[in-house]
């Protein structure tokens, strides 16, 4: 099947060539990375995981998000998103291969990443992660895949596949829990010592994911021959709608027990984060800029008129993916190391090397996502 | 025919398992009976400990760093001169910044006053339930039985989840080659490669053949004092009997081995 | 045959590929390097065989005790002791970093990576006054 993401439009491949040569570009500075040590990023002692670390985060959440199509259409038998499931489940793929990636290049010594498996150590929540993330890689691209082969030679899935579509469901919970737990048990870190982290990544996730694919499934039908179906867009819509609610209501509720408790290291961060922190404010414009946002995008969604119109749905879509993409992509970790634990503030800037290999690992996943999506609408074309 | 291809697979996996087998029998076999020992001379503490006496660390504030210094030559830690790059395992700071959230602007008059201001002296807390040796996925820190904390710099991969974990900011990666920035190297310890993190090991390269620590040794006036807190005679223990003492961040549950003197 | 040509010139890319390293290596020198031991001292740790097939896994062996089990003496089996340390016991007697280990670790176009924290030791040469690091 694959064989079918060699043959497409002038565009097709000139969008290929575009990627692959941000994703050159992003490998360069990365062996300028290997050569030099990740002293060539922004990070420093006390901000010490920073752009890599906050994109990882987010695109788990993008990852997991299949889960809201898998789980309709094969647990409730629900027909509307029969057409699109596959696209969230490739989705899937891609957005595990870039968190994966952003882990590999985020190392220190990633010529040493194996001693994860050769010295594996259940305590650690990182060990954990990495397992579930390869878990959920393998299951949506043997899931994808095989329901899509049957698709392609006309005959009904095999009926051995189902109980690795129904594992698929609680694991892509499990990949956004684990890794909130990455931040969610570490004592001297008042910004992410909160039960609330995993709850608030799901939410934000299932917000953040099925935006992402109506944009995309907004651009297959006004650019290609493929309609996902006006009815499963606006299935989507609604579950972006619900969950960006609550995913904001999670926020207040960190927000409410910050301030009305009190406690300085829980406090600072968020002060920092909004408003600023002894002169510091590095990070207020983007917070702001994701609050308007989400108020931009709940005003849009919530409203049956503007989200029923493509053009307002795309702009609502957009405000919240970008808007979910400022918290949890650079808000998120960066504050848990400002202030320090010893109350001191070293701010954080992205450089430049560290800029370009985060778009390279982007292209790259992007550039799976369009093979990957390639092959599936030339198989529903020939199908159908 | 099936049955001569069956067995040719049998003796074939046999044989497979056999050169498996081979290197494991060699490397017992062939070595002889090595055996492997603690020096004579070693400190064999069970469970060893700080005593930072403040009311003695009076030399700070003429610019003391005779700890630091010590430190940073006997373990080749490079000088970045920059924040970012920065390595210390062991370092001055000031009160509010070494407790934080137990400054009142009263104890601040005390410390002016009865201890002139003097800046703290902060390091890794050799806890007795550290975060950083349950976040990381590779077991390159671990706590040994006498209860330091150490680094394995061979194992390390640099994820930096011990840098977060520290609730103490006592963790620090190589961001480049510290090579270069170290003034004059230490022939008897090993420098660092870039992308391992580091921290203080309460030297124990030294305790190990009947030396102690380099910090310690330093201090002319005697403020840093190390010991066994399971020897009831040790002068840890004794200084912990008669003087109040206090721990940077108890309620974080990590039990911290360094105890000040105000 | 179908697509003849193409099949042809794959088969050619593919043996060109494997044979690489053949092609890489020819001319190079084959007989092994002269290796100086660097020490009026007769034996090592261990005999002469099995340091030469086996230092590397007796170094890990060493690195692991010291570094995780806090033991640093090795005893060998004729009962000799050894303060287990690459930088301060092997190379008090290979003085040369360059002219033992490296003419040898070239020669096999190996590459570990102890060097890297350990301090090679001073070399004597006066060969442009070149360090290690």
């Amino acid at each position: 099947m694959l064989e079918k993401a060699l043959r497409g439009n002038k565009s097709y491949f000139a969008w290929i060539g575009f990627l692959l040569i941000l994703v050159g570009m992003g490998f360069g500075f990365y062996l300028r990375q290997l050569g030099f040590g990740l002293g060539i990023t922004g990070m420093s002692r006390d901000v010490s995981w920073g752009l890599y670390i906050g994109q990882f985060t987010f695109l788990v959440g993008v990852a997991a998000s299949a889960v809201m199509l898998v789980l309709p259409y094969y647990l409730h038998n629900y027909k509307v998103f029969g057409k699109i499931t596959i696209l969230g489940e490739f989705l899937a793929v891609a957005a595990v291969t870039m968190c994966l990636s952003f882990i590999v290049v985020d190392l220190g010594r990633p010529d040493r990443a194996f001693n994860v498996l050769l010295y594996p150590t259940p305590n650690s929540v990182l060990f954990w992660d990495m397992v579930v993330l390869n878990g959920y890689l393998f299951l949506n691209i043997f899931v994808g895949w095989t329901v899509l082969e049957s698709e392609a030679k006309s005959v009904p899935p095999p009926k051995w596949i189902k109980p690795f579509i129904y594992l698929s469901i609680p694991w892509a919970v499990s990949i956004h829990t684990v890794t909130a737990f990455l931040y969610a048990g570490l004592p001297g870190r008042g910004f992410w010592l909160s039960a609330i982290m995993a709850p608030r990544f799901l939410g934000s996730a299932f917000a953040a994911g099925p935006a992402l694919l109506i944009l995309i499934c907004l651009f297959l039908r006004k650019y290609t021959k493929f309609d996902a179906g006006w009815e499963a867009i606006q299935s989507l819509a609604k579950i972006v709608t619900y969950a960006m609610i609550i995913s904001v209501f999670f926020v207040l509720c960190e927000l409410f027990t910050v301030f009305y408790s009190q406690i300085p290291e829980h406090m600072y961060h968020f002060l920092y984060l909004f408003v600023g922190l002894h002169g510091h404010s590095g990070l207020v414009p983007w917070m702001w800029a994701s609050t308007v946002l989400a108020a931009i995008a709940l005003i849009i969604m919530i409203n049956p008129k503007t989200r029923n119109s493509p053009g307002t749905l795309a702009i609502g879509c957009a405000a919240v993916f970008f808007s979910l993409w400022i918290e949890k992509g650079i808000t998120l970790v960066i504050t848990g190391y400002i202030p320090s634990p010893l109350e001191t503030i070293t701010e954080y800037h992205a450089t430049l090397p560290e800029i370009g290999i985060v778009i390279g690992v982007w292209a790259l996943g992007f550039l799976i996502m369009s093979v990957l999506y390639k092959v599936a609408l030339s198989v529903k074309a020939e199908s159908a | 025919m099936d049955d001569t291809r069956r067995s040719f697979l049998k003796i074939a996996g046999l044989s497979m398992l056999g050169f498996g087998a081979k290197p494991v029998v060699d490397a017992v076999a062939g070595t002889g009976d090595p055996k492997f020992e603690k020096d004579s001379k070693a400190f064999n503490g069970k469970r060893w400990a700080m005593v930072v006496d403040q009311q003695k660390c009076l030399k700070a504030k003429e610019g003391c760093k005779d700890c630091v210094t010590a430190c940073n030559s006997a373990h080749n830690i490079p000088e970045f001169n920059n924040p970012k790059d920065e390595i210390k395992w062991i370092w001055q700071t000031s009160f509010e910044h070494a407790f934080p959230g137990q400054e009142n602007p009263y104890l601040d008059e005390y410390i002016k006053k009865s201890l002139k201001g003097l800046p703290f002296m902060v390091l890794c807390n050799h806890c007795d339930n550290p975060p950083c040796v349950r976040v990381c996925p590779v077991q390159a820190t671990f706590r040994r039985p006498d209860g330091i904390v150490v680094m394995d710099y061979h194992r390390c991969i640099g994820c930096r989840f011990c840098m977060a974990a520290c609730p103490y900011g006592a963790r620090n990666l190589n961001w480049r080659d510290p090579r270069p920035f170290i003034k004059k190297e230490n022939p008897e310890y090993p420098t660092r490669t870039r992308g391992v993190v580091e921290k203080c090991n309460f030297c124990s390269e030294l305790l190990a053949v009947g030396k102690m620590p380099a910090c310690v040794d330093a201090c002319k006036d005697k403020a840093l004092v190390f010991g066994d807190l399971e020897d009831p005679n040790s002068e840890v223990r004794e200084l912990l009997r008669s003087r109040p003492t206090i721990q940077r961040k108890p309620q974080l549950g990590t039990r911290p081995q360094i105890y000040y003197i105000l | 045959m179908y697509n003849a040509g193409k099949i042809i010139i794959g088969i050619v890319i593919f043996l060109a590929l494997i044979t690489a390293p053949f092609w890489y290596n020819l001319g190079r020198p084959s007989a092994p390097p002269k290796l100086e031991i660097g020490t009026q001292e007769k034996q090592c740790v261990e005999s002469k065989a099995f340091m030469q097939a086996k230092h590397m896994v007796l170094l890990d062996q060493w690195r692991d005790e010291v570094v995780r089990d806090g033991k640093r003496i090795y005893v060998n089996s004729t009962g000799k002791q050894f303060n287990m340390s690459l930088q301060n016991t092997c190379t008090k007697c290979h003085s040369s970093k360059t002219k033992f280990c490296d003419r040898c670790h070239t020669y096999l176009n190996v590459a570990p990576n102890c060097w890297d924290c350990h301090i090679a030791p001073k070399e004597q040469e006066k060969l442009a006054g070149r360090s290690d690091k």
